[in-house]
């Protein structure tokens, strides 16, 4: 059958040659683009524009409707470094950022080790369960953990024996936040690590069993590395959505109390949409792209280094 | 093997308790909710919260919104990205590679980097408050892209050979044999832009500032401000718009899982 085909398609690539040249050919070559065409325009307009004129916006002051009225240079990103709430923020980020990732990674992980063998009717309900988070929307997660977090009848103090004012207290404000964001974002960890951990080959399994290595061993010598390139992923991933949270904080906490939760997504959307200081907001945005930038560039010269490829 | 059953489902319990614990709230009274010790399961339940929802907030607008939003954004991405990635795959012109790559390019900007200038031309439009604003930002994407892509990579090229010698064009092709052979990674791309469109936040919060035109999680997420509410009928609310993404998400599953991670996992 193949080979077949393969007899008759010689002809049609050469009829294809010979068109080039004629009127038909010259529409032959713009097809592809007309296909590109709508999807590209999207880009265009929605990502590619929109993101110069960010940079572009970052060297300008702006009215409170965002038109252009004065180029200032570097002077919106010298301010970002002199203001405190900015500073703040870029702290506050980054002890987000591992109170998130790290408690993602690790449970993430343990919940695909538990299901990953196929069990009829068992697993697809648990890899349902393990990843609803991923259907629930922050705005909603923040709704139905709020009453969680209360104080005096809450169900989080009354289990745990405690008396926090989880969202309130400058202690333990961010970490309430970080808990909901792990919550949010175990769910899609778990799918990608359980899927990862399916396709280790099993004889590479078997064969450690039958050498009498435990199953603790074959964890971190065999099945970690195998699935290293998942890891890296899942990790950049969610340093990425960690950088980003703005609806569980603005729902729980508006970056309070005080600017204990003020995480640069939510100062962003503050300066942005609150105080309407476009040019300023614009200046933060770009210093956020490039610290994912700087995170992704890492990432891709640690996966070159340090991870397994089969 | 009871273990690694009884360990599932605890997990899974978990997992699902903050939903379960709004659920619970939501067919509590007031008065129970704010008692102590805290009830996990309602003592009078009654669905009067549900019903208090239905008089007070718009919300089968809200969720009728929603839908429409969804399925506008993923008919958009269904279109976009299957015709983007059949140049991508079943065609050889000049730009290939440089476009492919100013493709993927787009998932390197964060949102935040586009979000205000994209609010602000679509105020300078005059297209704040409506279906518009928060239908056509969302009409394409890299990840779709790049998913359908995949998938046609997979696709044998004779076919397309074998399609052209029985006088079938570009876009016959396309229209009647491609796209029905991809219905697996279009359902796939489906329910993941149907369930983030529904649960999208900060860019409908921006756009939208009338009852008429707003989305189910900037509806419900409002009520929270108003003090005078009760928790039982705000997570009710809650419920509502939840069951809806949830029962889409439980069904949409296992094909979801499968093409999200067929590009990122590798044996």
């Amino acid at each position: 059958m193949i080979p077949a085909n393969n007899a008759v398609s010689k002809p049609v690539i050469g009829k294809t040659r010979a068109r080039t040249g004629s009127l038909e050919g010259h529409l032959h070559r713009l097809t592809p683009y007309l296909f590109l065409a709508p999807s590209l325009l999207v880009f265009a307009m929605f990502y590619y524009f929109p993101f110069i004129k960010t940079i572009v916006m970052s060297g300008y002051i702006t009215n409170n409707r965002g038109i252009l009225k004065k180029f200032v240079g570097f002077a919106n990103y010298l301010n970002l470094f002199r203001s405190p709430d900015f500073k703040q923020s870029l702290l506050v980020t980054l002890r987000f950022m591992p109170m998130v990732f790290i408690p993602t990674l690790i449970l993430g992980m343990l919940m695909a080790l538990i299901a990953e063998k196929r069990v009829k009717y068992l697993s697809p309900v648990t890899e349902v369960l393990f990843s609803l988070p991923m259907a629930v929307a922050s705005a909603s997660a923040a709704i139905v953990w709020r009453m969680a977090f209360h104080p005096s009848v809450g169900v989080l103090n009354y289990v745990l024996g405690t008396q926090f004012q989880w969202l309130t207290d400058k202690n333990t404000a961010l970490f309430s936040v970080a808990l909901v964001t792990v919550w949010l974002q175990v769910g899609f960890t778990f799918i990608f690590l359980v899927t990862g951990l399916r396709c280790v080959p099993a004889e590479l399994i078997e064969s450690a069993s039958l050498d009498g290595c435990g199953a603790l061993r074959q964890i971190v010598h065999i099945k970690l590395p195998m699935i290293s390139p998942t890891l890296f992923f899942v990790i950049f991933f969610n340093l990425i959505a960690s950088f980003q949270s703005f609806g569980q904080v603005r729902l729980l906490t508006q970056g309070g109390p005080g600017t204990t939760t003020l995480t640069l997504g939510y100062i962003i959307y503050l300066e942005a949409f609150q105080n309407k200081r476009y040019g300023s907001a614009a200046a933060m945005s770009m210093l956020l792209f490039l610290l994912l930038l700087s995170i992704t560039l890492m990432q891709f010269r640690f996966e070159r280094k340090g991870v397994f490829y089969n | 093997m009871v273990l690694r059953v009884v360990a599932c489902l605890l997990l899974g319990l978990m997992m699902a308790a903050p939903v379960l614990y709004g659920f619970s709230i939501s067919l509590m009274q007031e008065r129970d909710i704010m008692s102590y010790p805290p009830k996990l399961f309602p003592v009078n339940s009654s669905l009067m919260n549900y019903a208090h929802v239905l008089r007070t907030i718009p919300i089968f607008r809200f969720i009728g919104n929603s839908a429409f939003v969804s399925l506008s954004v993923c008919l958009g991405q269904i279109l976009t990205c299957s015709m983007a990635a059949y140049a991508f795959v079943f065609f050889r012109f000049k730009a290939r590679g440089a476009l492919f790559i100013a493709v993927l390019a787009t998932m390197m900007i964060p949102g935040e980097a586009t979000i205000i200038a994209n609010f602000l031309t679509i105020s300078s439009m005059g297209l704040s408050d409506t279906y518009q604003a928060l239908i056509l930002p969302f009409t394409t994407s890299a990840m779709g892209v790049f998913l359908v892509r995949q998938f046609y990579l997979t696709t044998p090229k004779e076919l397309k050979e074998a399609a052209q010698i029985d006088g079938c064009g570009d876009i016959q092709f396309f229209a009647k044999i491609l796209l029905p052979l991809s219905t697996p990674v279009l359902g796939a791309l489906s329910v993941y832009t149907i369930i983030n469109t529904w649960n999208q936040y900060m860019w409908p919060l921006l756009v939208t500032n009338t009852p008429e035109k707003r989305t189910v999680q900037i509806g419900i997420s409002m009520l929270q401000f108003q003090e005078s509410l009760s928790m039982g009928l705000i997570n009710a609310g809650c419920i509502c718009i939840l069951a809806p993404s949830i029962l889409f998400f439980a069904i949409g599953h296992k094909k979801m899982a499968q093409s999200l991670t067929a590009g990122a996992v590798k044996g």
